[in-house]
């Protein structure tokens, strides 16, 4: 089967747009393509008329500091996430879940933009940027506009941006503030797919013994990827103490809602690891921002 | 057209819709070294290097390159002055090393590895294996490749050359037996020169594809082809209707349709009703889907114990049962009531899949005197032959099969594929077909490791000495018989384990179910079986409190012993020596209590254990079956040596025993000798490559077939010289005749002025043997192995690694270090997929891991360290004294890993494979 008639390499992202538009549906922004050209070539998607490669446009392989805030463009390989010495110092959580992503060579083309625009519940970048409060960047034909990332998503592996008429451009985080510090953590199984059973990300701001604000993100703890509001509420202006992550872990499980799937993992096992996975990520963020140095994996 | 560069040169090349780097590279550049082995960005073989990073050429669109700097494994060597292809340290090491076995994987290893050079020229063997994580081998030589590795990066760093590997010799090596000798074909396999199945091309050819059924049981109501006839580029559609000759096909019993005809059955989702030849592979798949079928649908068998029940619907005429199968020795009852403790537990293993790197691919091509000749890479070429033939309505020798470098075998390349249908559609359209299988029709369609459950009752003294072993067996040879009975006879065979039972009673049912084909894959049946017996053991040696290394020694069969079915074991039973020789080496590495769980210092919910496991293998096919094998050797009037048999080098280095065999006999350099194999036409029938008997048998053929030309070029040189024939010797690649020096390429010109041909033919036939049931020699040898595997358990994830596995193999006598070294490193990584990785999941019938996405076989990251420990109890009719090696190495590791498993944390693992999730409840339990 031809998976694709079409196929243009945007220049920049007025190009890309103008691609988006001026071709025959269906038409689709192609990123790394680790996913999409997978589902192109195994059936899961339906061929399309025009792909529109992105991966060509400087802006959105962007990793640089804008003001106070990071910016990693949505088709920036993952391995230049990985290697960037900017994301690890304001972004520990992303550069530890997109080092999991893949091996090497798929992590050469593989972006985050991919990662998020695929809108699986337990996307290790994804989930990530959740965690570290990511706003994501949008273009379409109006110009470009911020929202946060939680917005994105509408269900499994489906994304709200409009299909053909939308690019991810990028994505915003706030600089590492004095006392901050995120990790991310997963577990994987030796059989069947390469998708984390389980995976966690978390972010802390420490003053001293005290916690005193948390983001907690898991997945798949739903339909969509998401943050755990009531955990994060338990640990926030708390000692850090067992009692405390304790609540957090029991807020976390009445809040996530864990299924069994079939060949991965018992909705049991995943509360269990939810477990593990909150004390260990929760830990080296705890160290990472009594530490203030380097990130420390 | 894009324009880009490719190794060096601009290249102005168009691309078409759809297309991948992968095609452009292959299908418009012709460099076929970058290897397709999913398709699915899952393998690593297709890596290429884009503008200096590793990329997957598979799912990168070609357009994309446009503009960019393409390096791939053809590019990689340094072109010499001279215009002659160097090799870069990267290619040399792999070559030196040993890393390369059927070649396959190796363009995208060293593409890979090449990457990480380039940014890390000083790599810890984390950073290497961390870099070939998702590259897969599954030859899986991977310590060597790691090897290699660090070995190239040191030349490269350095600037001297490849630093030597340091293998161990053979204990007693002969002028060229016993000593380290690298693979003839592996200079063209890290060069990306070697030329499989899918790298062929001919004038004309056409792509077939196959349309399957897709339902597990069923009756075929309708199929009509006619939409898919009428599109353009459409040259033939053929059904059941079409075959020529016999429909059946099957390498003992011929209940395999090539094609399912209207009104008849569908026994599996793989089965094939109907082909189609087009101008593209496109074409081809385009006219699939315009394919109308009809299947009504019946209740589905879906595993043999189900099979045996009687309401289960019959599959075949006889019924569902292949073969009950039967082994009885001494008085059951009378063991049991002599046992003083009695343990029964039931065990149950994962249908498996072979996961050759390389999918299957046929092209099969009219001549124009008439003849059919099919390139492939098959395990049997002769019996290719023979079922194409059959198919066909033809004579046998209408039909030439010429074999090609296989990208892997393991057992599943010997039941015959698409062999008949591409040789159907080539003889009514007149032009080559090729039919090559995509990994997902692979997974499909091919024969797989038999799941089976075994229940052991096992009697033993306090003492530990084992009094009796019952053992019942169901395994699933699902939709047709394929190897089935034989597979399940050695599973059952082997079932009490290699040790001294004095009454023993096994039963298996090998049972047809609606799942894929079950057939050969390397362990033949004693994989499974030994997972059972040898679960059992540590068991019973737990439950009295016995050291489960003493248990072994005091039951282990030995010089003397008579077997389970009544051999009488007279020499070459070298297990003690395994079993000691493990043992010691884990006690050194592990202390005094080896078995007794620790955790790890400063990571308490760690806990680490060894465990144990021994094994025997039978070598050749035994049963009473003809075991026989033709080879012929040559010499030549420029000096130089051929020896020719259809035996197949699937990666296992059969061609390099062979070549070493017959230098050692004309004490000649290796490179004097070529191997010649797998061509119906030009080399004798070797018989199947299969049951760990080629270095004994079609070894033994080349051997006295190489002494019967020098005895006749000895005769010849003593007639011609006046000289009594002890006086003629071979030395250093020359004839000495009382001193005077003569060339071997004068020898064969002397003899050929006499009107001879200088060559030897020899059929050899092994030791007779006996048919199961009958006592005496059922095997004419057997391989012995013990091994023990360090793991550590995460008790909070239930998470298992594997960190060191000492393998001892009785392998007879060592030939080639270097070749047994990869058969070691990738059996004992096959077992540990068997362990921990892998199960190929059928539901209702219905395949869920139907790519390779979903079947997960292991990787460099998951590679122990392994120790390999050579003993030889040589056998007195193999070549040198030379058992098989090929499965044995593969089948004690998973059982000495779940026993270590249990060691490390007390939690026993039945079933296959060890699921974490299972590791945490029982921890949970306890």
């Amino acid at each position: 089967m031809t998976y694709w008639q079409n196929y243009h390499l945007a220049k920049d992202l007025a190009d890309a747009l103008r691609a988006l538009e001026g071709a025959p549906a269906p038409v689709e922004v192609l990123a790394g393509g680790t996913d999409l050209l997978l589902d192109l070539q195994q059936g899961r998607h339906a061929p399309v008329h025009t792909l529109v490669d992105v991966t060509g446009i400087p802006e959105l392989k962007a990793i640089e500091m804008r003001g106070e805030k990071l910016f990693v463009g949505a088709a920036a390989p993952l391995r230049t996430i990985v290697d960037s010495p900017l994301v690890g110092e304001h972004a520990q959580a992303l550069v530890e879940a997109c080092g999991l992503i893949g091996g090497p060579q798929v992590r050469n083309t593989a972006t985050l933009g991919g990662n998020v625009a695929h809108a699986l519940p337990a996307g290790d970048g994804t989930i990530a940027l959740l965690t570290l409060g990511a706003q994501a960047e949008i273009a379409d034909a109006n110009g470009c506009r911020q929202v946060p990332i939680e917005t994105l998503f509408a269900g499994p592996g489906q994304s709200t941006l409009k299909k053909g008429r939308e690019v991810l451009v990028g994505f915003y985080m706030e600089a590492r503030g004095a006392g901050e510090a995120s990790a991310f953590r997963r577990v994987m199984r030796p059989q069947g797919v390469a998708i984390a059973i389980l995976n966690l990300g978390a972010w802390l701001r420490r003053e001293g013994d005290t916690l005193v604000d948390a983001r907690i993100a898991v997945g798949p703890s739903g339909p969509v990827p998401r943050c755990m509001k009531a955990a994060e509420q338990a640990l926030r202006r708390q000692d850090y103490r067992e009692e405390v992550i304790e609540a957090a872990l029991a807020a976390l499980l009445e809040e996530a809602s864990f299924r069994n799937s079939r060949h991965r993992a018992s909705e049991d096992y995943r509360r269990q690891m939810a477990g593990v996975l909150l004390r260990d990520a929760l830990g080296a963020a705890w160290a990472r921002a009594g530490d203030q140095g380097e990130l420390a994996v | 057209m894009i324009q880009l560069t490719v190794n060096g040169a601009a290249v102005s090349v168009a691309t078409g819709a759809g297309e991948m780097l992968s095609d452009l590279l292959r299908e418009r550049l012709g460099l076929t070294g970058t290897k397709i082995g999913c398709n699915e960005a899952e393998c690593g073989s297709c890596t290429v290097l884009v503008d200096g990073q590793p990329v997957l050429a598979c799912t990168y669109p070609a357009r994309r390159a446009a503009g960019t700097m393409v390096t791939t494994i053809e590019g990689l060597a340094p072109r010499a002055e001279d215009g002659a292809d160097g090799l870069h340290p990267l290619q040399e090491a792999f070559v030196r090393y040993g890393a390369v076995q059927c070649g396959f994987c190796i363009p995208g290893q060293i593409m890979t590895a090449y990457g990480l050079l380039q940014e890390n020229p000083n790599p810890s063997s984390e950073r290497v294996r961390a870099a070939l994580k998702d590259t897969l081998c599954r030859c899986a030589g991977y310590p060597t490749i790691e090897r290699a590795v660090l070995a190239a990066a040191e030349a490269l760093r350095t600037g001297e050359a490849v630093k030597a590997p340091d293998i161990p010799l053979a204990k007693e090596p002969l002028e060229v037996i016993g000593k380290a000798f690298i693979r003839p074909d592996a200079v063209e396999k890290v060069a990306g020169k070697a030329i499989f199945s899918d790298d062929l091309k001919f004038e004309g050819m056409l792509h077939a594809r196959v349309v399957r059924a897709g339902v597990a049981h069923g009756m075929l109501r309708k199929l009509n082809i006619e939409a898919a006839r009428d599109v353009p580029g459409v040259v033939a559609v053929l059904t059941a209707a079409d075959i020529p000759g016999e429909q059946n096909h099957g390498l003992v019993i011929y209940d395999w349709p090539a094609m399912i005809g209207i009104g008849e059955r569908v026994r599996y989702v793989g089965d094939a009703l109907a082909i189609v030849a087009a101008e593209s592979r496109e074409i081809a798949t385009q006219a699939l889907e315009l394919i109308e079928v009809e299947i009504e649908a019946l209740p589905v068998v879906s595993g043999p114990v189900q099979a045996r029940q009687a309401e289960a619907p019959a599959l075949h005429e006889k019924g569902n049962t292949l073969k009950h199968i039967k082994v009885r020795k001494g008085e059951i009852e009378a063991g049991f009531a002599d046992a003083e403790v009695v343990l029964e537990h039931t065990f149950h293993t994962a249908t498996t899949d072979h996961a050759f790197l390389e999918p299957e691919c046929c092209i099969a091509r009219p001549t124009e005197d008439g003849r059919l000749e099919v390139y492939v890479g098959s395990q049997i070429p002769y019996a290719d032959r023979q079922q194409i033939a059959r198919a066909l309505g033809r004579a046998e020798k209408d039909v030439r099969v010429i074999g090609q470098l296989m990208g892997g075998g393991f057992g599943g390349k010997e039941d015959i594929a698409g062999q008949i249908h591409a040789a159907l559609l080539a003889q009514v359209t007149g032009r080559p077909v090729k039919l090559l299988y995509d990994r997902h029709e692979s997974l499909v369609a091919h024969p797989k490791r038999h799941a089976t459950q075994i229940r052991v009752k096992m009697g033993a003294k306090k003492d530990g000495r084992l009094t009796a072993v019952e053992t019942e067996l169901y395994g699933d040879t699902g939709a047709y018989a394929s190897l089935g009975e034989k597979v399940m006879t050695r599973a059952t065979t082997h079932s009490s384990g290699p040790y001294a039972v004095p009454h023993v009673k096994a039963d298996c049912y090998a049972m047809y179910t609606n799942n894929p084909p079950a057939g050969a894959f390397r362990g033949f049946g004693v994989t499974q079986s030994a997972f059972a017996i040898e679960s059992m053991m540590d068991m019973l040696a737990a439950e009295l409190g016995v050291d489960p290394v003493e248990l072994r020694r005091a039951n282990a069969l030995e010089v003397g012993s008579v077997t389970n079915t009544g051999q009488v074991l007279r020499e070459s039973v070298g297990l003690t020596d395994c079993i000691e020789g493990v043992a010691a080496e884990m006690r050194r590495l592990g202390g005094e209590k080896p078995f007794v769980g620790r955790p790890v210092e400063g990571a308490e919910h760690l806990r680490r254990a060894w465990g144990l496991a021994v094994a025997y293998k039978n070598t050749g096919l035994g049963g009473g079956a003809p075991d026989k094998a033709s080879a012929e050797v040559e010499l030549f009037e420029d000096g130089t040596l051929e020896a020719r048999s259809s035996s197949a080098e699937l990666g296992q280095g059969l061609v390099t025993v062979l070549q070493m065999i017959v230098a050692e006999e004309f004490k000649t350099p290796l490179e004097q000798v070529r191997v010649l194999v797998m061509d119906t036409d030009l080399t004798p029938d070797g018989g199947p490559t299969t049951a760990s008997r080629q270095t004994y048998v079609t070894g033994n053929a080349v051997r006295h077939a190489a002494q019967a030309l020098r005895q006749a070029l000895t005769s010849t040189l003593a007639e011609k010289y006046d000289q009594p024939p002890e006086q003629v010797r071979f030395v250093e690649g020359l004839a000495q005749v009382n001193g005077r020096k003569i060339s071997l390429g004068e020898a064969a010109s002397i003899v050929k002025g006499e009107g001879r041909e200088p060559r030897a033919l020899y059929e050899y036939w092994a030791p007779e043997t006996k048919p199961l049931g009958e006592g005496g020699d059922m095997h004419f040898a057997f391989s012995f192995g013990a091994q023990a595997a360090e793991v550590e358990v995460n008790t909070r994830t239930g998470e298992v690694r594997v960190l060191r596995v000492i393998a001892a193999n009785d392998v007879g006598r060592v030939l080639n270090p270097l070749g047994l070294q990869g058969q070691v490193e990738g059996g004992v990584m096959m077992g540990l997929g068997n362990a921990l990785t892998e199960e190929f999941i059928v539901e209702d019938g219905q395949i869920f891991t139907d790519h390779l996405a979903r079947y997960r076989m292991p990787s460099i990251v998951q590679a122990p360290e392994i120790i390999s420990l050579p003993v030889e109890h040589p056998t007195a009719d193999g070549p040198y004294g030379a058992k098989g090696v090929g499965e044995l190495s593969s089948i004690p590791t998973t059982p000495a890993i779940t026993n270590a498993i249990y060691n490390a944390v007390g939690v026993r693992v039945d079933r296959l494979p060890v699921d974490q999730e299972a590791i945490l409840r029982g921890l949970a339990g306890k």
